[in-house]
């Protein structure tokens, strides 16, 4: 599809990701697509070759491991390997924007250097332990618990949907240190998962994204030493929100990446299909479709790339972000839905990638903030001082 | 050991070209350009030996207009040290004033391998190689599928009809490359950012006077359709007769 009006958002740093990671999408990443999925397989050897080549550590300095470019050319990187596989988009968003995001944001410069160098290097995968069974969209309810011992804290408690959660060589997760203060009460820490007293609970069967690590993970006494953890005690809940303003900006890029991954098939098809002695893209009520699916995919790109670069040019971004994440998302399930349409009988087979992008289309919705919440942070933010 | 190598940006082999107005040359517009896929080998293939011998360096060097400098820009990011570009408002089609123009830049480099890819995928004249060897007064060996250095000689092995040629070469040499000589690595992201702090050089191209000139540029005719001789069974003696009367295959 044409790409002339990202020419004026996209300098030639940001051509040159985006060109490195569509071949490197196209050549590695899809071809095990469609295999990851049917048998829920970690794709363990294209992490590893992530690893290598700077996707793990993109948007993070170089000392501390990275590759030191922006959020916009971490934006491209996510869209472009989503829209060949959403399965190993969500791995690298949840190691990147949550596994070592709050380390970057609110880690001490020792815990950066022993803890997000390794992660950056895509030597050591990160995961998030955010949800539990009672905190969901209500992440004050958290239940884990961490109580003060001799030189750190002894953590009881499980998170849930953990994404990397038995891949992970650091977690960072947040448990209540003081049971009497609300949100107030949640610190924030770095596990390593080498730690006695942590596993690994469920493994979840799920509707997409099948190739990822989905697991329960499970703390049973866990001597967390005092230096792991993150920011001030009790300051765990708000850098974690904080965490996830960032993170909304990578679901919008994978679902954007989803999106037109299935638009693309679908041109394709439409060409090649012919019914009535003619291409299918022949017929108006197959280009109207096309059509629509190419307007949303440009709106939702535009929203995801300015949210990016209002993050890189440090002004807020936290409407812009949930806008971004909202309306990329809505549009992934809806494009993937017409892309099923579009492509008739077949679209709704596994043998075709369609029917895999739709079902990795809806977690978008969900994961890192549904819409409804997303809808509840732009209200606030629009209604503030009116 | 100064290893120099000359790379090519081509239309992608999916865009579909069309003609330009003037009827001699492609009209870029809407062209998707890519490094030519020989030079990719040619490319890796330096950046090799540099890593093996754990020193010198790797100079590219492209002749073209201003958006050859994205190709040499991603050239840089895989790992060359430093590039040079000939400006030109195009690459010519005379392949002995491109290959006077790169001899230029390069003789004073004295480099000990000059790399180029076997040819072009646009023009496909496969000239440029052997020339420059003859302009820079060095061995020239051509479509190289193997490659190994030991001291100041090259040992090189070429696809050959039915077999594989193995040669011997002093350097400094000119290779140029082929398919199968190695798998060309992508461009790392701490690549690409190194990339933006190493310098671009800009000179106008030498061509020097042409010796070739396009006439008229076109496309090949469509293929006719293939044609139904008949169905089933019966349509076999009928295939056949074509076959011998028509086609005189058989």
């Amino acid at each position: 599809m044409g790409e002339l009006s990202n020419m004026m958002l996209l300098k030639e740093e940001h051509l040159q990701v985006r060109e490195m990671a569509r071949r490197f999408a196209d050549e590695v990443v899809a071809p095990r697509a469609k295999e990851i999925d049917e048998k829920e397989e970690f794709p363990a050897d294209t992490v590893k070759q992530m690893g290598e080549l700077g996707f793990m550590g993109m948007p993070y300095p170089e000392k501390y491991g990275g590759a030191g470019l922006d959020t916009l050319s971490y934006t491209l990187a996510v869209e472009e390997i989503s829209r060949a596989c959403a399965s190993t988009g969500i791995t690298l968003a949840a190691h990147v924007s949550l596994g070592c995001g709050p380390i970057y944001a609110n880690g001490t410069e020792e815990q950066k250097l022993r803890f997000l160098v390794p992660m950056a290097r895509g030597e050591a995968i990160g995961a998030f332990g955010l949800t539990e069974p009672n905190a969901g969209s209500d992440a004050a309810g958290t239940q884990t618990r961490a109580e003060s011992v001799d030189g750190g804290w002894r953590v009881n408690g499980s998170k849930i949907y953990i994404t990397n959660g038995s891949v992970a060589k650091y977690i960072t997760f947040t448990a209540r240190t003081d049971a009497s203060k609300g949100v107030k009460g949640i610190s924030a820490f770095i596990l390593d998962t080498a730690t006695p007293g942590f596993r690994v609970g469920k493994r979840e069967k799920k509707m997409g994204h099948r190739g990822s690590d989905t697991v329960e993970v499970v703390f049973e006494d866990c001597l967390v030493p005092a230096e792991n953890m993150i920011g001030e005690p009790s300051g765990g809940f708000q850098s974690f929100m904080r965490t996830l303003t960032g993170g909304r900006i990578s679901i919008g890029a994978m679902a954007l990446g989803i999106a037109r991954g299935a638009h693309e098939h679908s041109l394709r098809y439409a060409k090649e299909r012919k019914q009535f002695n003619q291409p299918i893209a022949n017929f108006q009520a197959v280009q109207f479709m096309l059509a629509d699916m190419a307007t949303k995919i440009e709106a939702a790109r535009l929203l995801v790339y300015h949210a990016s670069m209002l993050k890189d040019a440090g002004l807020p971004f936290v409407k812009e972000a949930a806008m971004a994440k909202l309306f990329a998302s809505e549009t992934a399930n809806w494009v993937t839905d017409k892309a099923i349409q579009v492509h008739g009988g077949i679209g709704y087979m596994r043998d075709l990638p369609v029917e895999r992008m739709h079902r990795d289309a809806k977690l978008m919705e969900i994961g890192e903030g549904t819409s409804e919440i997303q809808r509840l942070v732009i209200a606030r933010e629009i209604l503030r001082g009116v | 050991m100064i290893q120099a190598v000359c790379i090519k940006q081509v239309a992608d082999t999916e865009t579909r070209v069309k003609v330009a107005a003037d009827g001699k040359a492609l009209d870029p517009a809407g062209v998707t350009w890519i490094l030519n896929p020989y030079d990719e080998f040619a490319l890796e293939q330096a950046l090799r030996v540099r890593e093996k011998l754990g020193a010198g360096e790797v100079v590219v060097a492209s002749l073209g207009g201003a958006g050859v400098a994205a190709t040499l820009r991603n050239a840089l990011a895989m790992g060359a040290d430093r590039a040079l570009h000939l400006r030109a408002d195009a690459p010519p089609p005379d392949s002995l004033a491109v290959a006077r123009a790169l001899a230029a830049e390069l003789r004073p480099l004295s480099p000990d391998l000059v790399w180029c890819g076997r040819q072009a995928v646009d023009g496909d004249a496969a000239q440029v190689g052997p020339m420059l060897g003859e302009l820079l007064e060095m061995p020239c060996v051509t479509a190289v599928a193997g490659f190994e250095l030991e001291g100041r000689t090259a040992v090189v092995e070429r696809d050959i009809e039915g077999g594989r040629e193995v040669v011997e070469v002093q350097l400094p040499a000119v290779i140029t490359t082929d398919k199968g000589l190695n798998e060309p690595r992508y461009a790392s992201l701490k690549g690409i950012m190194a990339a933006k702090k190493k310098p671009i050089e800009e000179r106008p191209a030498q061509l020097g006077e042409p010796s070739l000139e396009v006439i008229s540029l076109a496309l090949p005719p469509p293929r006719s359709p293939g044609r139904v001789v008949g169905q089933g069974v019966e349509g076999v003696q009928e295939l056949i007769r074509v076959l011998r009367q028509e086609a005189k295959i058989l």
